[in-house]
């Protein structure tokens, strides 16, 4: 878990173009959107494209993303669950 | 009555350090490449980390130069009436990402964030949000008159009193893919040149660059205006020895002898197969008539043309002709009507005629 973890810390940094974030400075239960990391809905998008194209999930209900992507640790929680590659 | 169109100011990035007016071509940077790329402002001075670490280089570029426009035209956000941006490729940075992704996925998931930016219009776009601007926005893709094209567009709108001032801009990034498939066909030159030197060059193709320049263009005559905007013309085609007869009756149009025209700002790129038709203006009516040249510093790109402009504007507004810019090193005092002619591979020919205001 604690690998997923850091994996998608560095996926997030590089995905979401965050250029002046570190991976140590966004801890697990970090708030992704809003006043945390501050991410938007395209990034939601690029989010959702991620979880499917790396983690074969494929989200039906895309209003399920608002609790998935609280922060790492919900994530993390869910890709474990969900994974199928 | 038409209303006469003044350029009220200025902004480049480009590969000499023209996003900074402190000075006017006196440093020049000289490179030994096949391609050029800009010299890159501080952008985080310019756009916000949250915004920037979307954007593709060619809208930074941009909005730094638009920016740079804005400010030295003393303009408020919202105060322009349009924004018009002329480019040969847009941000192709991120359309052959898009389409890498297409091909590496499997046409599978393909994310937003590129195809956003995928479209030639997103630099036209994402100048307006930023400037929260809802006016007329148009985008201009037609190779190497993508720019005139805009200026078409303002100055027509502006002559109508349409619009009082408009924002007009020009920009072209440089990418891995478009150089390597230029440099297959011979676009780009096969040996690294100095770009100082590349007017001399005896070889074909030409170097590759980028930039982005933006001007704001007003009906209004203001105190620090640049120059008179008189006359525009485009060609798709033109034979070379057609060039001269074009330019006087161009020239003509727009109530002009010959002997009127100060400077000639000319293209030549130091491509040896196509330079040849700015070679006919060495004789005939143009023969003793001052030249000056820009490509030796900006390099070649669909929108190079937006450094001859802004060159033309810098020159009549401080009446200085940079030594750098001229080959037969006779000084040109104060010049007060400039023509700029450009054209790339014989195709999509450009007059500009610009007078001191």
């Amino acid at each position: 878990m604690s690998e997923l973890k850091q994996e998608l810390k560095e996926k997030i940094i590089e995905q979401l173009n965050l250029e002046d974030v570190a991976v140590d400075e966004i801890q697990d239960n970090d708030l992704l959107f809003g006043e945390g990391l501050g991410l938007d809905s395209i990034d939601a998008l690029e989010l959702i494209v991620m979880l499917d194209k790396d983690y074969g999930i494929k989200l039906a209900d895309p209003k399920e993303g608002r609790k998935i992507f609280e922060s790492v640790q919900t994530m993390a929680a869910y890709i474990e669950a969900n994974r199928s590659r | 009555m038409k209303k006469p169109v003044y350029i009220q100011s200025v902004g480049s990035v480009s590969a000499q350090k023209t996003f900074d007016s402190s000075s006017f071509l006196e440093d020049i940077i000289t490179y030994n490449d096949t391609t050029v790329r800009v010299i890159d402002p501080n952008y985080k001075e310019y756009i916000p980390p949250a915004a920037a670490r979307r954007m593709a280089k060619g809208i930074k570029m941009s909005t730094v130069s638009a920016k740079n426009a804005l400010t030295e035209a003393d303009l408020e956000e919202r105060e322009v009436d349009a924004i018009i941006v002329g480019t040969g490729l847009g941000c192709i940075g991120d359309s052959e990402k898009f389409v890498k992704d297409i091909i590496d996925n499997d046409e599978q998931f393909l994310t937003p964030t590129r195809f956003i930016q995928s479209s030639h219009n997103t630099v036209a776009g994402q100048i307006a949000l930023g400037m929260g601007c809802k006016g007329h926005n148009f985008t201009y893709v037609h190779s190497s008159i993508s720019l005139e094209s805009s200026l078409l567009d303002a100055k027509l709108q502006l002559e109508e009193d349409e619009a009082q001032t408009i924002l007009v801009g020009a920009v072209d990034e440089l990418v891995d893919h478009h150089v390597n498939t230029h440099h297959l066909i011979g676009h780009i030159k096969k040996e690294p040149t100095e770009t100082f030197n590349v007017l001399k060059s005896q070889t074909k193709g030409a170097i590759f660059s980028e930039g982005a320049h933006f001007f704001v263009l007003s009906n209004k005559k203001k105190a620090g205006s640049y120059a008179e905007l008189l006359g525009i013309k485009t060609f798709n085609t033109l034979q070379i020895e057609e060039v001269e007869n074009e330019i006087l009756q161009f020239l003509n149009e727009n109530i002009l002898d010959p002997e009127e025209i100060d400077l000639l700002l000319l293209g030549n790129n130091g491509d040896v197969e196509f330079d040849t038709y700015y070679q006919t203006l060495n004789e005939g009516t143009f023969v003793s008539h001052s030249k000056a040249y820009f490509k030796h510093l900006s390099g070649e790109y669909d929108t190079a043309n937006g450094f001859g402009f802004w060159l033309a504007n810098k020159i009549l507004k401080e009446g200085v002709v940079p030594s750098a810019v001229l080959r037969d090193n006779h000084e040109i005092t104060s010049p007060k009507t400039i023509l700029i002619y450009n054209q790339y591979r014989g195709e999509n020919h450009s007059l500009l005629l610009l007078r001191k205001c």
